[in-house]
């Protein structure tokens, strides 16, 4: 029972550091802005999170520093594609190039230097002590119960409400928003920089309340995953949450097969997550499906006026 | 008072002197980028500048090994290019590289006993048909039910990193010497030669006649013409009577059979055995590159031996405690402000009157 509870409770951790960047990219993507770099910003933040910790000893100021880190690449990537409308697809992987460089030349001096400080659990009395339910879902740190409320209201937000309305009609058609005075270009900035700020504080996430540790490289993929649930979860967190959930436990398995069948080498488990993800990428999008799958119609699309 | 404002005007034509000197001043501009963080790092960018390139590019030694670093790059670079020709984003070369350099090492050490003529050959083979068959999965998914390419390439590379970390870890550990993550050297007979007097194995001339046939086939036969169409216009090309499905296929698998094809020349031309970082990020990098060229083939070559001697200076400047991950960082920054460069090409800035248009600014 207890293997069971810390499997559920480590899922949650593992699905928490996707999700931030996933929720950040729906918006992003809801907006008509795809950013293939998430992988290095997570980096980033991740680095810049894990110095900060170590330069100030304080983890609100060591997430500060990766969201300041978050912004600045958000305002990068805004002013490359919102701007200056370059191709999307190139200038994600050439965010996601520069990320990954980045993030291992600054991180350089502090690779397995122990910062001894991380976001801890904090039990809620009375909730964490529900049997079960409890110690999985009660006992995890503040940025996990931060997500908690991240879901519901960014469901509320994008279903609920005019700006979230207003987000939808951004990717469908934003020369509709233009012709109703929106300004079409300063939405788009403000979602790309909440997109980036979300993925920085998930790979901040990693290194400050998961591995507790800087490597080069270190997101493994987490930032690509997180773009592929996007895809998966047609663009609605609810079902991203699900996707990560999934995604977590099995990352989480891995370690644990490894401990009742101790022959299994530890490369091959960790495969798992990856493999899980190209099925799932397919099962869900395949044109076999009959469903059909809501891509915002003007994703990857810059505005133009000139063009309208 | 008529308020001035700045317009971006598409221009009609552009002038050679700026096609030449735009992306010269861009990577002047994404040196500087990068030397800010170099600064933070406590170094002294110029110095580590000079260093890297004076070493790199600096004398025929220099040179000889940044093409040898570079030769991976161009054959992953070519590969790269070939998918994204049509659109297609293979950004699985890292793992079709592994693969192919596992398949190869792997039969010239565990595989039936060949004459030495024939291992190169074979080995080659061998590698670019794993490298096709580890884009398979990609191509198929793409080609007959529209699944998002990019991610499946990306997750292959994961997969094929972690087999290949436990093969050298595990049963392929070359058990005698060293407990390092090698498998054994191949046999003598499978390295490739060099070129006359020189470090340069003939996997260079490898990747330029590849590069040559590639140019030849994109602007001078109907198939390649066709891919450009497909990119154009995927209902024009269906309109037109080209098969789309079968072109995805093609592409997507020749794309890997060339980052597969790399792993042999690496294994034969220079490491002669399988290791970890056999690969060293060379699929990533090749997708910069390929960019880069603008898919041009030739220029992959030049741009190729441009990023090998990055790399070369990088190691070179690790050794006075600069993070070898200083290439990657001015890669990234060489593209992204090639990136933002390429918008002075397309347009040119003026300004004009509220009630002007813009055409009488030109």
């Amino acid at each position: 029972m207890t293997i069971f509870i810390a499997i559920l409770a480590s899922t949650i951790i593992v699905a928490t550091s996707i999700l931030y960047a996933t929720v950040g990219e729906i918006f992003a993507q809801l907006a008509g802005i795809m950013n293939l770099g998430l992988e290095g910003i997570m980096l980033m933040g991740a680095v810049t999170g894990y110095l900060g910790v170590m330069q100030t000893h304080s983890l609100g100021l060591a997430l500060l520093y990766a969201i300041f880190t978050g912004v600045l690449m958000g305002v990068a990537y805004a002013f490359l594609t919102v701007t200056l409308q370059t191709d999307q697809v190139v200038s994600g992987l050439a965010m996601m190039t520069f990320g990954t460089g980045l993030s291992g030349f600054i991180g350089k001096p502090v690779v397995s230097v122990a910062a001894n400080m991380a976001f801890g659990d904090i039990a809620i009395p009375g909730l964490s002590s529900i049997p079960v339910i409890g110690p999985i879902l009660f006992d995890q740190n503040i940025l996990v119960y931060i997500m908690y409320f991240i879901i519901p209201l960014s469901l509320y937000y994008i279903y609920r409400t005019r700006y979230g309305l207003l987000l939808r009609a951004l990717g469908e058609n934003p020369a509709a928003l233009d012709a109703a005075g929106y300004n079409v270009y300063a939405m788009r900035y403000g979602y790309v920089i909440f997109g980036c700020t979300m993925t920085a504080i998930g790979g901040a996430f990693i290194s400050l309340a998961y591995t507790n540790f800087w490597n080069e490289g270190m997101t493994g993929g987490k930032g690509w995953i997180a773009v592929a649930l996007v895809i998966f979860a047609s663009w609605n967190p609810l079902t991203a949450v699900w996707g990560a959930l999934l995604f977590g436990g099995v990352s989480i398995l891995g370690n644990y097969i490894q401990m009742i069948v101790p022959g299994v080498p530890s490369q091959i488990i960790g495969m798992l997550p990856y493999v899980l993800t190209i099925l799932v990428l397919i099962l869900s999008t395949g044109s076999f499906r009959k469903k059909h799958i809501d891509v915002p119609a003007s994703i990857c699309i810059p505005y133009d006026r000139e063009n309208r | 008072m008529d308020k001035k404002r700045l317009v971006m005007v598409r221009r009609d034509k552009l002038p050679m002197y700026l096609r030449i000197l735009n992306p010269i001043i861009f990577l002047i501009v994404a040196l500087a980028f990068s030397g800010i963080f170099i600064i933070m790092q406590g170094f002294n960018p110029v110095t580590v500048y000079i260093k890297m390139f004076g070493e790199a590019f600096g004398s025929a030694s220099g040179l000889s090994a940044s093409i040898v670093m570079g030769i991976p790059l161009m054959m992953c670079g070519l590969g790269v290019s070939i998918a994204f020709k049509m659109n297609l984003n293979n950004i699985g070369a890292e793992g079709q590289f592994a693969m192919g350099a596992m398949a190869s090492t792997g039969f010239i050490l565990f595989g039936p006993k060949l004459p030495g003529a024939l291992q190169i050959p074979m080995m080659i083979i061998i590698a670019t048909a794993t490298g096709a068959a580890w884009a398979l999965i990609a191509a198929i998914a793409k080609a007959y039910w529209n699944v998002n390419e990019t991610i499946i390439t990306l997750m292959m590379n994961y997969v094929a990193l972690l087999l290949l970390n436990y093969l050298c870890y595990g049963p392929w550990k070359d058990g005698s010497g060293l407990n390092l993550p090698y498998t054994k050297k191949i046999p003598a007979t499978a390295y490739m030669s060099n070129l006359g007097g020189t470090g340069i194995s003939i996997g260079f001339i490898i990747a330029i006649v590849a590069a040559v046939i590639m140019y030849w086939f994109f602007n001078y036969t109907t198939a390649g013409f066709q891919i450009s169409v497909i990119k154009n216009s995927m209902n024009a090309a269906r309109y037109a009577g080209i098969n789309v499905k079968k072109n995805i296929m093609t592409v997507l698998l020749l794309s890997g059979a060339l980052s597969g094809m790399t792993g042999a020349i690496q294994v034969c031309g220079s490491i002669h055995r399988l290791q970890p970082t056999i690969s060293n990020n060379a699929g990533f990098t090749a997708i910069v590159i390929a960019y880069l060229s603008k898919f041009n083939p030739l220029v992959v070559i030049l741009v190729s031996i441009f990023f090998g001697g990055l790399a070369k200076g990088s190691f070179t400047v690790q050794t006075q405690g600069v993070p070898a991950q200083i290439a990657t960082m001015i890669q990234g920054s060489i593209l992204i402000f090639i990136l933002v460069g390429e918008i002075f090409i397309k347009y040119r800035f003026a300004r004009v009157g509220q009630h002007e248009s813009i055409n009488k600014a030109e």
